[in-house]
Parts: structure tokens; C-alpha cells; sequence
């Protein structure tokens, strides 16, 4: 219990941590911070300039300034977006639930099928599929994934025109949320392939190496002696102590998938915060671009918290300051 | 161990520094040879290219998406306004790759100050300084990166130096589970003893004996930090004034559906720049630890 409150205050910690950053970025940022904050594309009128001048204290010292800030965001404030004309957090509110579903999907996909790859490849280490893993991995990672994008939009619009290369939901839909859920997935399939591709063969690779070890372990070598049948060796009593790395990299991975679901969203006009940040970007309107990183971050530490909850289930042997004991 | 009893017991023992030990690791493995040399074509195409393709990548020469080897001396085609691609692509690796290697220079920089200074004094420095590698692993990177950009103009060394704020804190922790390793060996105490100072200790003692592991991590940095200048000049957050792969992937993109090779191409030349330069890294990995190379 102890150890979980710890991470808990930690991960806030981190979060003020990104809404301090947030507040220095806006105001080491050339130009004048009111500017900033209204954004340089619309030529902001004096009246908007003065409003957020007094707004966020402007002319205060720095120090109140900052916890103005830091207290705005405490009542779910982030600022408005003077390009939307709309507060921050309704925004991003609108965004946040597509990029979750992408982002989850993919790494379900590419853990479900990297494992299952990584395990298969691990009992032939020499073998075909060990080389496919290994091939894989190398080209996984070499390829920009907004490229990757690309081609499958060029390959499935024209050539094989199985799945939807845009949007999250047909133009003219009108159906139940039965019919609404399966238009989704269908959306949803060459997105999360894409982002899902990159991290696969990773997972491949990783769940191959530690097999491999655990493969050799005693007490895979009795089991077997005992006549435990092989499925159940790998899957169950090996693959259980093998499971440790793949979580550690699976928690760290968050972070690099929220940057990829933001190529591949742009790539696939998926409504998610991605493609708001790409938006938000093309306008110049700040106040909205920091609060799709304050989100992204947030999204990341309660990963992270997660992960590190799930660590314990996985291995009840980790103790209270998540050693092993 | 093979590599001792292969050697004619006649021959005089030559000492094998650990560098010359990796060379002749490193050089009978196909995959990372081949990285090399595809490596160093790419280089010199982009560093001479121009001598036997010498076209304009500004200047418009055909009509627009003209299909490869439609046009004359227009070998890959061109883009949405008539633009030829092999021109964009011999002069667009240049910045590509200026600002993949400098970014990583930076991200390794900063990464092995701060895992060095972490590794070696430990205590409330170390914990102080993870704490602040665990907030940078928070940020999402190409997003920060992306922030970084927008509030202070896109230029080339913005960007370089964005990458490189963004992507330390792997080569961070690297440095630092090395130094931790390093500084308990005796010939550490050995200079300890003899009256050398911190200074000299990190720089001149533990940083040469922890070289191997960083130099592989930072080829590969060099790999991730050329996606990633790619990734932002394709949202368009490139340097407006220098043609780049990645700005001429995200320019031609609406385009993707009439033609195909605007975009090919360019992302090829990314993809077979990260393939070689990742299959480099790989092959200094096992060079530098034989013992992994069974796996």
C-alpha cells in the first residue's frame, strides 16, 4: 500500500513537473507572452491581448503568475483556445477517447502478436521464424511510421479496398451503437496496424530473447520430466517467468506510442489529440499544443502507474520498494 | 575462445586492443558490413550526387506528378508542381542527415553528462538527477520536440537541438548503470589512491572503460534522430527554406492517391538511412559483446 500512495505522489509530483515546464515554455518563448498565448497567426485584437494580460497577470511578477497558473489548472483550466474559441480541456475532452482507443489497440495487437511470435521463435533459435523476428525487427524500426501510412493508404484506397484509409466513422452513418462500434473497428484497423507494426516485431524480439532463458531453466526441465505436455510448459510455466521484461518495456513504450499515434493520426485523419496537436501546430494556438502535451503526459504517468501495479501481480515476489525480494 | 585457439601457437602473442578486437568481429558480420556500405553510398550520393545529377530540386522542369521515366532526364518522376524528385532527394539527405548526426550528438552530450554525474557521486545528485531523466520520459518526445519547434522557429539547429532535449534520457541511463558498474573496480580505487581527482576519475578513467555500450547507443540515436527530423518536417515543422525527405513526403501527400512515387521514394531514402545505420549499431553491439552473439 505503501509503495502504490509513493507512486501515486510521485506521478503528481511529475505532473506539476509538466504544468511548470508549460508555464516557462510559454514565457521563454520569444515574443510577448500575451501574443503567445492568443496565437501569432490571427493578428489578436488589442481587447483579446488586454483580456489575457489580465487574465493570467501578466503584468505580475513571475512568481504570482505562476501559481495564478498553477491554480487555473487545478480547476480544470488550461487556458482557451482563441483559434477554437473554446476552453482547452472541452477541446481535448472531444479528442482524448479516439486517441486512447488507438493507442490501446495497438499495443494489444503488437503484445498479442509479438509474444505469440517471440514465443514460437524462442523453441527454434536458429530457426526460420527466429530469423523473420530478427529481419522484422530491424525493418519494423527503420520504416517512418507515417511513411508506413502512406503506402498501406495507397495499397488498400486503390489496389485492395478492404478498409476505410480516413476518419473514424462513415460520412452518412446512421445505425445503432452495435452498427456504430463495428464501423469504428472497421476504421480503426489499418490505424492501429500502422502504429502497431513498429512496436510488434520489438515485442517479438524481446519475448524471443527471454524465452530463450527461461526455456533453459530447471524447472522447465522438470516439467517436462514430469510429462507435463509441451504447451503447457511454454505457455504456462514458462512463459509466466518470462513475462517481467515484456511488461517493463510495455509501460515504457507509452510515451513513444503517443508520438507515433500522432504521425498516424494526422496520416489517417483519425479525430484524435494528434491530429488537434497538428491542428493546433498549423494555427499557432498554444495554449491548446500545451494542453495536448500536459494530456499526453498524463496519459503516460498513469501508464506507468500501472505498469507498476500490474509488476506486482505479475510477480508477487517484488516487494514493498518494488526490488525483488 | 575460438579466436585464441585458431591462432598458430608459434605466432607471437600481440596485445588486441578491445577496438581492433570489435574491427575483426565487426567485419566478418555480413549484415552490419552491408550496413556500412549502404551506409557510405548514401553519404556519397547525397555528398556528390549532385555532380551527375546536377537539376535544381526548386525548380520546376516538368509537368506536375509526371510518372518516373515519363520525362526526360527526369529519372524518378516529379512532384505536385513539376518539381524533379532525384534533384530533391540528392539535395534533401544532406539536411536530413546534418541534423540526425548533430541531434544525436547533442542527445549523447547531454545523456552521458548526466549519467555520468549520476553514476558517480550517487546519493541525493543521483537521485536528483533520475528523478529529472523520469520527467523527461514522461514528455512524449516527438511531441515535446513538436512544442519546442513551434515556440522557437523551425531552423535547422532548433530542430537538432529539440531531438536532442528530447531523446537524452536512454543515453542517460545508460551512462549511468555503466558508471555505477565501473566505479567499484579496483582500477578505479587504484587512481583514487594515487590522489586523482573526480575530474580526471569521469573523464580519463570510468568514460573510456564504458565507451563500447554508448557508442552503439549512439549510432542508433543517430537512426532515431533521423525519423524524427523526418516526422517533424512532415507535419510541416521542417526548416521552410531547406528541401528534406521528410517535407517532401508530407507535401506531396494529398497527392498520394494519383501518384505514388512523390512519396516513395523519399521515404525509401529515410528507410534505407535508418535500416543501414541500425544495422551498424547492431553489428557494433555484437562486436562489443561476443558473448551475445549465440542468441
Amino acid at each position: 500500500m505503501l509503495f502504490v500512495l509513493k507512486r501515486l505522489l510521485f506521478g503528481l509530483a511529475l505532473l506539476v513537473g509538466v504544468v511548470v515546464l508549460n508555464f516557462l515554455l510559454i514565457r521563454l518563448a520569444p515574443g510577448d507572452a500575451a501574443a503567445v498565448i492568443a496565437g501569432e497567426m490571427g493578428g489578436a485584437s488589442e481587447e483579446i491581448l488586454a483580456r489575457i494580460r489580465s487574465e493570467y497577470g501578466l503584468d505580475k511578477p513571475i512568481l504570482v503568475q505562476l501559481g495564478i497558473y498553477l491554480a487555473d489548472v487545478l480547476r480544470g483550466d488550461l487556458g482557451q483556445s482563441y483559434y477554437f474559441n473554446q476552453p482547452v480541456t472541452a477541446l481535448i475532452a472531444a479528442r482524448i477517447g479516439p486517441t486512447i482507443l488507438l493507442v490501446l489497440t495497438a499495443q494489444l495487437f503488437a503484445i498479442g502478436l509479438g509474444v505469440f511470435m517471440g514465443v514460437l521463435a524462442a523453441r527454434r533459435p536458429q530457426g526460420w521464424l527466429s530469423a523473420t523476428v530478427a529481419v522484422l525487427s530491424t525493418v519494423g524500426y527503420a520504416a517512418p511510421v507515417f511513411w508506413t501510412g502512406i503506402m498501406l493508404t495507397i495499397l488498400f484506397a486503390s489496389m485492395l479496398p478492404l478498409f476505410p484509409v480516413e476518419g473514424m466513422v462513415s460520412a452518412r452513418f446512421d445505425g445503432n451503437a452495435f452498427d456504430y462500434a463495428l464501423d469504428v473497428a472497421h476504421h480503426l484497423v489499418l490505424p492501429a496496424l500502422t502504429l502497431g507494426i513498429i512496436f510488434l516485431a520489438q515485442y517479438a524480439r524481446l519475448s524471443r530473447a527471454a524465452m530463450i532463458e527461461v526455456l533453459g531453466a530447471d524447472y522447465v526441465r522438470t516439467a517436462r520430466a514430469k510429462g507435463v505436455r509441451e504447451r503447457s510448459v511454454v505457455f504456462k510455466h514458462a512463459l509466466r517467468n518470462a513475462v517481467l521484461p515484456i511488461l517493463t518495456v510495455a509501460g515504457l513504450q507509452f510515451g513513444n506510442l503517443i508520438s507515433g499515434a500522432l504521425l498516424v493520426e494526422t496520416v489517417f485523419n483519425w479525430p484524435g489529440m494528434g491530429r488537434l496537436a497538428f491542428e493546433s501546430i498549423l494555427r499557432r494556438d498554444y495554449p491548446l499544443l500545451l494542453g495536448v502535451l500536459f494530456f499526453s503526459a498524463l496519459m503516460v504517468i498513469v501508464a506507468n502507474l500501472l505498469t507498476d501495479l500490474s509488476y506486482r501481480l505479475a510477480d508477487p515476489r517484488i516487494d514493498q520498494e518494488g526490488r525483488r525480494a | 575462445m575460438s579466436a585464441v585457439t585458431e591462432r598458430p601457437a608459434a605466432a607471437p602473442a600481440r596485445p588486441v586492443s578491445p577496438f581492433g578486437e570489435a574491427w575483426r568481429m565487426f567485419r566478418s558480420n555480413r549484415p552490419a558490413l552491408f550496413g556500412l556500405v549502404l551506409l557510405g553510398a548514401i553519404v556519397a550520393a547525397v555528398g556528390y550526387g549532385t555532380l551527375f545529377h546536377p537539376a535544381d530540386p526548386y525548380e520546376i522542369v516538368w509537368a506536375p506528378l509526371a510518372a518516373p521515366g515519363e520525362a526526360e532526364g527526369v529519372p524518378l518522376g516529379t512532384d505536385y508542381i513539376g518539381r524533379d524528385i532525384l534533384a530533391g532527394l540528392l539535395k534533401g539527405g544532406g539536411p536530413t542527415l546534418a541534423v540526425g548526426a548533430a541531434a544525436a550528438l547533442i542527445t549523447v552530450a547531454i545523456g552521458i553528462t548526466v549519467g555520468a554525474l549520476a553514476g558517480f557521486f550517487g546519493g541525493w545528485i543521483d537521485n536528483l538527477l533520475m528523478r529529472l531523466t523520469e520527467f523527461f520520459q514522461v514528455l512524449p518526445a516527438l511531441l515535446f520536440a513538436m512544442v519546442l519547434v513551434t515556440l522557437f522557429s523551425p531552423s535547422l539547429t532548433t530542430i537538432a537541438v529539440a531531438i536532442g532535449v528530447v531523446s537524452w534520457p536512454q543515453t542517460a541511463r545508460l551512462t549511468r548503470a555503466e558508471f555505477l558498474r565501473i566505479r567499484e573496480l579496483e582500477y578505479v580505487t587504484a587512481a583514487r589512491a594515487v590522489g586523482a581527482r573526480n575530474g580526471r576519475i569521469i573523464g580519463r578513467v570510468i568514460l573510456p572503460n564504458a565507451l563500447p555500450p554508448l557508442i552503439v547507443s549512439a549510432t542508433l540515436t543517430v537512426g532515431v534522430a533521423i525519423l524524427f527530423e523526418a516526422g517533424l518536417s512532415f507535419l510541416g515543422l521542417g526548416d521552410p527554406n531547406t528541401m528534406s525527405w521528410g517535407l517532401m513526403i508530407g507535401a506531396n501527400r494529398a497527392y498520394i492517391l494519383e501518384a505514388w512515387w512523390p512519396v516513395t521514394f523519399p521515404g525509401l531514402a529515410i528507410f534505407l538511412t535508418v535500416l543501414a545505420v541500425s544495422l551498424v549499431g547492431d553489428g557494433l553491439n555484437d562486436a562489443f559483446n561476443p558473448k551475445l552473439r549465440q542468441r
